[in-house]
């Protein structure tokens, strides 16, 4: 348990204008404001508003736990604040740099403040420094709370972009695979191509990879599980898109795609589907 | 005791399973199936499970060995209406019933049927 004493928060309320202009004066010289993407008003207005706060709550607050009631606010406004920052494409290093360029100043006010007392100015210090570390610890941790928010969602929108199912022709569906296969990915693929060859009754199902990078014994074993339940389904696969490089990879893997219908191309597997379909297409004169 | 049944088409045998399949179903099916066969001399049998939404390895496995038992009568056999789930769970399960013939629908499989029996 430590409080500040008076006399600090006294001196920190005093000197409030001082203490900014030496803050917002650190944070240029970091870097922080080098570039356009947020203004020195807008800087300086966040600074003056969290110093506001960090009065107030540090008046009643134990600075040792900021897991109390008293720092919530303080909490709420670093979290939005990492929030921002980590939208606007901020690093970690700048976002903790906001919190930690405060302590110069403030231990500059306090040498001045307890110039008299080192024992007193020792132990304020301490608490001090404790305080803004823990502060910028908490920081840290929302801004990279942020990011992986970005990130989970990005990777939840690929996934629902990267597997639609196109119709090619009445009875044929194709399926354009993009990006590296893993077993996620492979199982939304298998699924919403078996629903919409039930849902359209489709006889032919084609599985393009030519945006598939690369093709190992996971991958191929994916393939394979996907082509058997279409075809246990009652519908036919044609796997279409196959570059020298991937064929290369599969017969020096040794992998037995026997059984499976391979084409180079979408054009042939497609022109393969319409002969098994009883179609024909021919120039019109 | 509940029974699947076998309907006579023609020399087609159609069975329907409209119920959740459990092992003692399975096996009198195949012992209904196998008589009915040899009973009627059909030259064709085709299993719908379009109903049919949960499976396990065995109902799996009886699947393939009643459509093995019904070609070695000497009657073609085609499995119809496979559920997505069906069949990914089947794939996942390993049973990729390789001798069976599938089709998407009961007038696909009916159409591959007549197919089969006049070629031989």
């Amino acid at each position: 348990m430590s409080i500040l004493k008076p006399a600090t928060i006294d001196a920190i309320k005093h000197h409030q204008s001082a203490l900014l202009d030496g803050w917002i004066a650190n944070l240029q010289q970091g870097g922080s404001l080098s570039d356009n993407r947020i203004s020195r008003d807008d800087v300086s207005r966040q600074a003056k508003e969290f110093l506001a706060l960090l009065v107030s709550a540090s008046v009643a607050g134990d600075v040792a736990d900021l897991a109390r009631t008293e720092w919530s606010e303080s909490r709420q406004f670093l979290e939005t604040l990492s929030r921002s920052r980590a939208m606007q494409g901020f690093d970690s290093h700048h976002t903790a740099h906001f919190i930690f360029s405060l302590k110069r100043p403030l231990f500059d006010l306090l040498q001045k403040t307890y110039a008299s007392d080192p024992m007193a100015l020792s132990a304020e210090l301490w608490a001090i420094s404790e305080l803004l570390d823990t502060l910028g610890m908490h920081t840290i941790r929302a801004f990279q709370k942020s990011r992986e928010e970005v990130i989970r969602r990005q990777q939840e929108e690929l996934l629902e972009l990267s597997t639609p199912v196109v119709k090619l022709w009445d009875g044929v569906l194709a399926l354009p695979m993009i990006g590296t296969l893993d077993s996620q990915r492979t199982q939304v693929v298998m699924e919403s191509l078996l629903q919409r060859i039930v849902e359209t009754g489709s006889d032919i199902a084609i599985i393009d990879i030519t945006g598939v990078p690369t093709v190992d014994t996971l991958v191929a074993q994916h393939l394979l599980k996907t082509v058997t339940a279409i075809r246990l389904m009652g519908a036919d696969c044609i796997i279409s898109g196959i570059r020298p490089q991937i064929a290369q990879t599969i017969v020096h893997l040794g992998l037995d795609l026997g059984g499976i219908v391979t084409k180079a191309n979408l054009a042939d597997a497609l022109a393969l589907a319409l002969k098994r379909s009883g179609l024909s297409v021919t120039r019109a004169e | 005791m509940d029974r699947i049944p076998i309907l006579r088409m023609g020399s087609f045998l159609l069975v329907t399973i409209q119920v959740d399949m459990h092992d003692q179903l399975a096996m009198t099916l195949q012992d209904d199936l196998s008589a009915k066969i040899s009973e009627t001399s059909a030259k064709g049998v085709l299993i719908d499970i379009s109903a049919l939404d949960v499976v396990d390895s065995f109902i799996g496995r009886m699947i393939g060995m009643i459509s093995g038992l019904s070609r070695i009568m000497d009657a073609e056999t085609v499995v119809v209406g496979m559920q997505p789930a069906v069949a990914i769970t089947l794939v996942e399960l390993g049973l990729t019933l390789s001798g069976v013939s599938t089709a998407l629908d009961v007038e696909r499989g009916m159409k591959l049927l007549r197919e089969r029996v006049q070629s031989q």
